[in-house]
């Protein structure tokens, strides 16, 4: 069988995101982002987000099809026509940004005549690493880090079995970045920021607290996360150095707070991996383009013995590339489009990777 | 042919002919689910008329209408035109239901007075309105004002300074809507707004310096 060509469509944040894949192969990953929209309110806006989906759309695909013609050594752009499929984020997400998403992939489907494949974005950041060519192992452990989403997986398969095994129980790590870069007087977005503060400081200078690490806490929140008393221990260590009359050391404190929140992602990712006797992990999402994150993930899943994955950034923040992808897989596995039904679901649980699918009814 | 899609109110979809014959036309009145609906509606009308792939353009409802909604229609329009290859006509949610309480009037010689105001919810409080004064030679509702916002408590005041008699609406017909862009085509005029009619910067509070958690 020919492999699916795919068009995806990613809306759930702050990403227009368009992709276009062969199967297993990537032909484009066009995304624009209103990240700068959104600098001023030193986080994402979900109108100011929604509005700007709405107008990037249409020329993101042109440009996806524009770069998936010369990718594949055609004339001019690809016909979508050639299509095989449309693929959309129904959640999770904002609901306001996804829904822009799917009206548009839904009247595209419709448009052309072509099955509509409706998934999961946190299940799409998982198959994100089917395009990077080696083949991914299952199970395994992933983590997934964003300004949107904390989650620790257990995937035993991409397309049929994927268990939340935890996330956050409040702010998202990549969020926590951009609240304590603002307690720092950093600008938007906080983790690039904190990262170039850091990188004169001392991680071990000040022990801020690491969430949902307690002895008490591992019954019920083993592999959940908890960022925002570390964000509240960061402002009042701030509070109390300024109260003394004392200068504030920026990088220390950059430092350090990056420890704790790397800290607890690596720790809780590989006792994971270690209590389900996983040997691998994979990472997803935009924190991953944190350096001290890849580096503190590596070194200690060496020393434990587990083999980490880490898709190319391009494709570890929010993309199109990583939709078309997972319907890829599902329509490769035999899997029925979705019904025209489906709405967005803006907190759909990681269970459901794909959504009214045909075979289980119209569930929407 | 021509694609009508409209969800600054309910969502409406519709095929009509470029004389202005209804085609098929699909509906629903909810306020909400813009999103869940529009995708069957679509291929509703089109598997309705046999020779849909022969549209010419797609008229896009550009509202005033509540944000969420508007835009899914928005996006559905120009996706659709996007797939077939064909231009995107948008056209002013009120003008549509101007065109058809307009050719109602017409039809029934109910009214004497030919200026009115379209007037449809915007939340927080205010409702959206535009004032038309007849029909020009093109066919197309003259609209005089708007559309613009008004507080809900004074557009009654607002309107008698217009001199336009009200005209709530609640639905607004896709099919009209194509047929705005229909005549508006057949004129060769642009009449719609290349963007969405918000009427309202997004309503953000920039943040202000972090608080203290210490007291
Ligand atoms: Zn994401």
């Amino acid at each position: 069988m020919r492999e699916p060509l795919v068009l995806g469509i990613e809306t759930s944040c702050d990403e227009t995101g368009i992709g276009i894949v062969r199967g297993r192969t990537l032909l484009s990953n066009t995304i624009s982002s209103s990240m700068e929209q959104h600098a001023r309110y030193g986080g994402v806006i979900p109108e100011v987000a929604a509005r700007a989906h709405l107008e990037a759309l249409q020329p993101a695909i042109e440009t996806a099809l524009a770069e998936a013609g010369s990718a594949l050594g055609l004339d001019g752009p690809l016909p979508l026509a050639d299509l095989d499929a449309v693929a959309v984020t129904s959640g999770p997400g904002l609901a306001g940004a996804l829904m822009v998403g799917v009206g548009a992939a839904k009247a595209l489907a419709v448009s052309l005549g072509t099955p509509l494949y409706a998934v999961n974005h946190l299940v799409g950041h998982i198959a994100a690493d089917v395009l990077t060519g080696d083949r991914i192992e299952y199970p395994t452990v992933a983590l997934l880090v964003s300004g949107g989403h904390t989650s620790l997986l257990l995937v035993r398969d991409l397309t049929t079995d994927v268990e939340l095994l935890g996330e956050t129980m409040d702010d998202a790590a990549g969020e926590a970045f951009d609240k304590v870069a603002r307690i720092l007087g950093l600008p938007y977005p906080g983790g690039p920021e904190i990262d170039r503060a850091a990188a004169s400081g001392d991680a071990t200078a000040i022990r801020f607290p690491r969430g949902l690490s307690r002895a008490s806490d591992m019954a019920a929140h083993r592999y959940d996360f908890s960022f925002s008393g570390l964000k509240t221990a960061v402002a009042r260590w701030i509070e109390q150095r300024e109260a003394a009359g004392e200068p504030v050391p920026v990088a220390d404190v950059a430092a350090s707070f990056r420890d704790a929140v790397v800290d607890v992602l690596v720790t809780k990712a590989l006792d994971a991996c270690a209590r389900f006797g996983v040997p691998r992990l994979l990472l997803g999402g935009g924190v991953i383009a944190n350096r001290r994150l890849r580096e503190v993930a590596l070194e200690r899943a060496a020393a434990a013995g587990v083999a980490v994955r880490i898709p190319p950034l391009s494709l570890c923040t929010d993309n199109g590339a990583m939709i078309a992808a997972l319907a890829a897989q599902l329509i490769t596995s035999g899997r029925a489009p979705s019904t025209l039904a489906f709405g967005a679901d803006s907190t759909l649980p990681v269970t459901e990777i794909q959504v009214a699918g045909q075979d289980a009814g119209a569930a929407a | 042919m021509i694609l009508g899609i409209d969800t600054s109110l309910g969502t409406s979809v519709a095929i009509i002919d470029d004389d202005g014959v209804i085609r098929a036309q699909a509906d629903s009145t909810d306020p909400l689910g813009h999103a869940e609906v529009v995708g069957t509606l679509l291929q509703q009308v089109c598997a309705e008329v046999p020779e849909s792939d022969e549209l010419t353009c797609v008229a896009a409802g550009m509202g005033p209408g509540l944000f969420t909604g508007l835009r899914i229609g928005i996006a559905a329009a120009r996706a659709f035109a996007l797939g077939r290859g064909i231009p995107v006509v948008s056209v002013v949610s009120h003008d549509a239901i101007a065109l058809e309480t307009l050719l109602h009037d017409a039809l029934t010689q109910t009214t004497d007075a030919t200026r009115f105001a379209v007037v449809t919810d915007a939340r927080r409080r205010e409702d959206a309105y535009s004032v038309y004064d007849g029909l020009d030679d093109d066919g197309l509702p003259v609209r005089v004002t708007g559309p613009a916002l008004a507080p809900r408590d004074e557009i009654d005041e607002v309107l008698a300074g217009l001199g336009a008699r009200r005209h709530d609406a609640r639905t607004a017909s896709a099919a009209m809507l194509a047929l705005v862009a229909a005549r508006a085509r057949a004129a060769g005029r642009e009449i719609g707004p290349r963007d969405a009619l918000y009427l309202r910067s997004p309503d953000v509070a920039v943040p202000s310096a972090p608080k203290r958690v210490a007291s």
